[in-house]
């Protein structure tokens, strides 16, 4: 696997700024491609919470919008999802 | 997979504990993999990216039928390249002339055609540029380094689910001898969303 120094850039930029961004993209196009959902169901949702709150940073709002898809689709109960991240450990 | 990087890791903040955890119960449930992720994300880093659509961009310039086609329906001309994938339909490319420049902006999230450009950069995203682009446009370009001739109509294009936009930028003159794959390299990403004029 790539490390930290193969971080996609394109252009001379990033593509993402830090490692878990990657990740919640590619748990994106998972969820979607798993259930046979049509990507409009996630990007409904990441529109939403965008304008939930439109200075948040991009894929913070990403993160909003795949756990609330984790929820609305089961996969995990309201709350579950910040009760786990409270007991990650680094 | 090992945390190889760093004896000393650094605290994690909220969000990426968030994502950490999302990780763990999508992978639990079976939905998704660890290995699935990795493999997207590397195909972002080098699979998929400008180069894409540059090259769409350099076929429509030395092929004139290939740019009809273009023009008439985006996504079947890009799938006649072997390009295509999530947010890849849809596609509308527009086309600069000498009295029109066309940008593009999404003002509602970030819609952007993945599949010919990759992903967007972060001042794609930012939402300075969602909202000032729609309302003072030739102002914003000029600020970004990108001078439109005031005899030049600006077309601000709004992308969404429905329709993603590519700028098809003007061949540049004295180019008639370069070939198809040297004009490729000569197309950049934002010469595609229409923030550069080549």
């Amino acid at each position: 696997m790539a490390g930290e120094a193969a971080l996609p850039r394109q252009n001379g930029e990033l593509v993402f700024d830090a490692p878990w961004q990657g990740r919640v993209l590619g748990m994106a196009l998972a969820v979607v491609r798993e259930r046979g959902l049509d990507w409009d169901e996630f990007r409904h949702r990441l529109i939403a919470a965008i304008e939930a709150d439109p200075t948040r940073p991009y894929y913070e709002s990403w993160t909003a919008a795949l756990t609330d898809l984790v929820v609305d689709l089961g996969v995990a109960r309201a709350g579950e999802v910040d009760a786990r991240a409270s007991r990650v450990e680094p | 997979m090992t945390d190889d990087h760093g004896h000393h890791p650094a605290p994690l903040t909220d969000v990426e504990r968030r994502a950490r955890a999302l990780e763990e119960l999508l992978t639990e449930k079976g939905i998704v993999s660890p290995e699935f992720i990795d493999q997207v994300v590397e195909a972002y880093a080098q699979d998929i990216g400008p180069m894409n659509g540059a090259k769409v961009v350099a076929r429509a310039w030395v092929d004139p039928e290939y740019k009809r086609r273009l023009l008439a329906d985006g996504t079947a001309a890009i799938a006649e390249l072997g390009i295509g994938g999530p947010e890849g339909d849809h596609i509308v490319a527009v086309e600069n002339t000498p009295d029109v420049h066309n940008v593009v902006v999404c003002t509602l999230c970030s819609c952007y055609p993945w599949p010919v450009l990759g992903l967007p950069p972060t001042w794609y995203k930012s939402p300075p540029y969602r909202s000032r682009m729609v309302r003072e446009p030739r102002t914003v370009l000029a600020e970004m380094g990108c001078d439109v001739p005031d005899d030049v109509e600006i077309r601000v294009w709004d992308s969404s689910a429905e329709m993603r936009y590519l700028v098809l930028p003007a061949r540049p003159p004295g180019t008639d001898a370069v070939s198809e794959e040297d004009l490729a390299a000569t197309v950049t990403r934002d010469a595609m969303i229409g923030v550069a004029r080549p």
